[in-house]
């Protein structure tokens, strides 16, 4: 089937089988390989992306599920600059391996965006659907902390300004 | 800068990680997204049978499904595939079984490969699979390791159920039982776990014109180099590993594995090259697992609850192969049952056995958790049984800090340590005594929600390993660990390390220690890594390791570029050797400061060579490896509250307090995460995580939907602290961190269940300790429904 995803900025117009899923089709045919995968349940959480600025498991989206769609990776999250989550982790030591760092940011994004002022008890439980072997979540939750109140400022420069 | 000013000290600062940068933007390298001109893909059949014969293996129709290069079973490489290697026969007379990669005749768990597909694509592999036809004759499968044992049971190989019985004694083990005031006995299940790396396993092996490059999400580079040239008699020099980024290991990645043999193995059949890439549920069943042990363990104590002896029992699951140090775990535990407490006998015994499910092998801690677990469970047990707090137990037991050097009863010499000040500090950031205070008056105001408090102070053996010891035990290999410094011409720095991170953060620590040692900028150093054609001598990364033995032999390789440097500056200045003195990168004229070269013009002329001294050679590149003379041995309090729902079994972590002392910290941000990490997985353990299989044999927990390692929902903020008591083993004072957290939290969090649980009745909760199993716990402790 054809479709046209554009991803992290770039479009691309693909003929792709239907069963394929979005993950492979990033990973393999995009070629934006930022986007790991950690399972086949749907659990862990390290393909998160944005899909119309939604975060999904891109293991559980067909490719042809996303024609038309604007996919954003970890790879186009910052624009070239770094995402004040991108520097929160770096700052906070959020990621050891930096495996599931993509999909935790992506979901991070998501829940930063329905909730800009989240609790660490909401950051926790907004983060269920994405696993980290390394960090015990600590840190991970003091850097979603830190980027929302980061952002909560650049905001207030901005109104100020 | 003049030579009285000293700049700041780069150990001990907190450096954000210079392997975020391509983390943190998805430009990683992990096995999985490496492409080749004609690569293609394997997938492999498995089996679904715990225990069986293979009657017949038919891939006709897999080799002509569309995209589909070759299909193979066990016969195709019988002559060849040689067997996995097992590196640690810990006795003279082990039972060490064949184990080929692919099965030719017998399954023995299942999960076993039976058969492999080279197709053009992952999907077109993985459709082919399921044109596979093999037959079986089913067997009967063993999976209780008391039952294995008994002269009755089916056999998992030829040569019996028993791998090895292997004993450490110390003293009069019976005469310190005999007429001592108090014997306890208790036995504990250490339930088998997965893992659970968040990169399943992957390999690329690219063949040309007889080399290889092997490209694998592996912990051990080096090892697994010279492990698959005498496993397949591919010489060894026409073998280059390398692990690129690498998604956490946890011991899981400390493994040769079938699937990095035959994807060699295929590429050299085929002379194309291949990859191979692990899903997680596939990684559930063929991923060894870990712990899996059953301890019986038995203490004679004092009326004052000073400890007499100590006698531990192991019945240890190998599953159903030796994998490449699986019958060494339990050992690593021998040395760490009396922990940090004084006693005048003990006796250590573990029995290996084989099952039929998938090999154990290293697992976080290895051997360490198992053994601190049944140790600071029976304290607390005696604590109770004195009517004393636990930690006044310990106290009453625990080597004192003045009594360093000690050397326990298992035969280990600590340096150092202080229990007492780790103690003190986690009892206070804890505040030990105000929730003791609660947890009486909710005990007596008979309220549904217990309080418990769970006590774990623990020491642990890191720095794996002095050569000499590992050769005693009879592990094949050394412990040593190398490092190279490569001065470049303009003055900036690479450091190689025969270490090999997957998460642990060397990039930064190496960078931070050379710094130091070099006096050259943090940013000015790169630190290369698990490639073995860019470090070629490795021992890799494992056992809390990398800083104590690969950090020292760093410090060494500096040192020696130090001396050469000072040869060349003393030429270029005209002056003795002997006259010069360091500081702060640069060697000067002593008396004269302003006399001096910086290691960068000194490196810069060495790299020139106009004029360098008869018999220096133009380099000031240097290599060090180190070989520890002992183990080292970090320890720390560890103080967990829990709220137990007795009407539910629900358990709530209300407050984690870790004081661990590593001995000097290189970066306290990197010492903390590992400490967080730790813990979670520990608590994991304690909470959540079983490997279970069904009466035949199947595992049940395949997915991570069944398998439950925790979300950040999940588990507690976490309160760190550090004491410093400084290793007297290396240059460094280091003492190791990465396992810390996992070996201290699992008691913890189980005694405080129990803890809240004794006035009830109960002694023990199985691990993991689910509300079912707690509830049930509570019934039968009162009598009440099992």
């Amino acid at each position: 089937m054809k479709i046209t995803v554009n991803v992290d900025g770039v479009r691309y117009d693909d003929d792709v089988e239907p069963r394929l899923l979005l993950v492979h089709y990033l990973r393999d045919q995009a070629g934006r390989t930022g986007t790991p995968i950690g399972c086949d349940t749907s659990n862990c959480g390290a393909c998160t992306v944005l899909m119309n600025g939604v975060s999904v498991k891109s293991c559980s989206v067909l490719a042809v599920q996303a024609d038309g769609a604007e996919i954003t990776t970890i790879q186009g999250l910052g624009n070239g600059a770094l995402h004040p989550l991108q520097e929160a982790f770096h700052e906070e030591h959020a990621l050891q391996c930096g495996y599931c760092t993509p999909g935790m940011i992506m979901a991070a994004t998501d829940l930063l965006r329905d909730n800009p002022h989240p609790t660490e008890e909401q950051v926790r439980d907004g983060l269920e659907g994405n696993l980290c072997r390394c960090t015990g979540y600590q840190n991970i939750v003091r850097a979603v902390l830190k980027a929302a109140d980061r952002v909560e400022a650049a905001e207030a420069a901005e109104v100020t300004a | 800068m003049t030579a009285t000013e000293t700049a700041a000290r780069e150990v001990g600062k907190a450096r954000t990680r210079k392997e975020d940068a391509r983390l943190i933007t998805g430009q990683t390298n992990w096995t999985d997204n490496i492409t080749l001109p004609g690569l293609t893909y394997v997938a492999f059949l498995r089996s679904p049978q715990a225990h069986a014969r293979i009657t017949g293996v038919d891939v006709s129709a897999a080799k002509t499904a569309p995209g589909v290069i070759a299909a193979f079973s066990g016969a195709d490489f019988a002559a060849e595939q040689g067997s996995l290697p097992c590196a640690w026969p810990v006795t003279e007379d082990i039972v060490m079984p064949e184990h080929p990669p692919m099965a030719v005749d017998t399954v023995r768990y299942a999960g076993e490969i039976v058969a492999a597909v080279v197709a053009r694509d992952r999907y077109a592999a993985a459709d082919a699979l399921e044109l596979i036809d093999v037959s079986y004759e089913p067997l009967d499968p063993v999976l209780d390791m008391e039952a294995a044992l008994r002269p009755d049971s089916p056999k998992v190989h030829e040569a019996g159920n028993k791998s090895y019985t292997w004993t450490l004694t110390n003293g009069d083990l019976e005469a310190a039982f005999r007429d001592a005031p108090i014997v306890l006995e208790r036995t504990y299940r250490q339930q088998r776990l997965i893992p659970s790396a968040m990169e399943p396993r992957a390999v690329v092996c690219a063949p040309v014109a007889g080399e290889y490059t092997v490209w694998s999400a592996t912990q051990i580079p080096h090892i697994l180099r010279v492990m698959l040239a005498l496993v397949t008699g591919i010489p060894e020099q026409q073998i280059r590993v390398i692990a690129p980024d690498v998604g956490g290991g946890f011991g899981s990645k400390l493994q040769v594995t079938a699937e990095e043999v035959l994807a060699l193995l295929i590429a050299r059949k085929l002379g194309r090259p291949v990859k191979w890439t692990e899903s997680r549920s596939e990684g559930n069943v063929a991923v060894h697992h870990g712990r899996d042990q059953i301890q019986r363990i038995r203490i004679a104590a004092e009326s004052d609850g000073r400890l007499r002896a100590l006698d531990v029992d192991l019945l240890a699951d190998m599953g159903a192969y030796l994998m490449l140090v699986t019958p060494g775990v339990p050992l690593l535990g021998a040395f760490m049952y009396n922990a940090i407490y004084k006693m005048d006998a003990y006796r250590f015994n573990c029995t290996g056995v084989f099952t039929t499910k998938t090999p154990t092998d290293a697992y976080r801690g290895a051997g360490r958790p198992e053994a601190t677990y049944a140790i600071e469970h029976i304290m607390d047990d005696l604590a109770a049984e004195l009517g004393v707090d636990p930690l006044e137990v310990r106290e009453r037991n625990w080597i004192k800090h003045e009594e360093f050097p000690y050397t326990t009863i298992a035969g280990l010499t600590y340096d150092s340590g202080n229990y007492e000040a780790a103690t003190a500090t986690a009892k206070e950031l804890f505040h030990y005594e105000e929730l003791r205070n609660e947890q009486s008056e909710r005990a007596r105001s008979s309220a549904p929600v217990r309080l418990g408090i769970g006590v774990s102070t623990f020491t642990e053996m890191c720095g794996l390993a002095p050569s000499r010891v590992l050769g005693s035990l009879l592990y094949a290999a050394g412990g040593w660990e190398s490092a190279s410094i490569r001065m470049l011409a303009t003055g900036k720095v690479e450091v190689v390390t025969g270490s090999s991170a997957h998460g642990q953060g060397h990039e930064t620590a190496w960078s931070q220690i050379a710094a130091d040692e070099l006096g050259v900028p943090f940013e000015d150093i790169r630190v290369l890594h698990g490639d073995t054609q860019v470090s070629p001598r490795g021992m890799d990364t494992y056992g809390s390791r990398s800083l104590v033995v690969g950090g020292t032999a760093l410090v060494q390789a500096c040192g020696k570029v130090r001396e050469k440097a000072r040869i060349v500056a003393a030429s270029m200045l005209e002056v003795s050797p002997e006259d010069l003195e360091w500081a702060d990168g640069r060697w000067s004229v002593r008396g004269d400061p302003d006399q001096g070269k910086t290691i960068g013009e000194i490196a810069f002329a060495a790299f020139a060579a106009h004029d360098l001294p008869e018999g220096v050679e133009p380099s000031l590149d240097s290599d060090a490896t180190y070989d520890p003379d002992n183990f080292s041995f970090p320890h720390g309090t560890h103080l967990c509250a829990v709220e137990v729902d007795t009407e539910t079994g629900a358990v709530r972590i209300r407050s984690y307090v870790a004081v661990d002392d590593v001995g000097v910290v290189v970066n306290p941000q990197i010492v903390e995460g590992q400490v967080h990490g730790g813990i979670v997985q520990g608590i994991a353990q304690a909470l959540y995580e079983e490997a279970a299989y069904d009466s035949s044999g199947n595992l049940v927990t395949t997915t991570l939907a069944d398998y439950l390692v925790p979300s950040a929902a999940d588990v507690p903020p976490l309160v760190t602290a550090r004491t410093t008591t400084p290793s007297t083993l290396n240059p460094l004072g280091v003492k190791g961190v990465g396992e810390a957290g996992t070996i201290a939290s699992t008691p913890a969090v189980v005694n405080a269940i129990v803890d809240a649980l004794r006035p009830l009745g109960v002694t023990d909760v199985p691990m993991p300790c689910t509300p079912e199993r707690i509830w049930r716990a509570i019934q039968e402790a009162s009598g009440g429904a099992r």
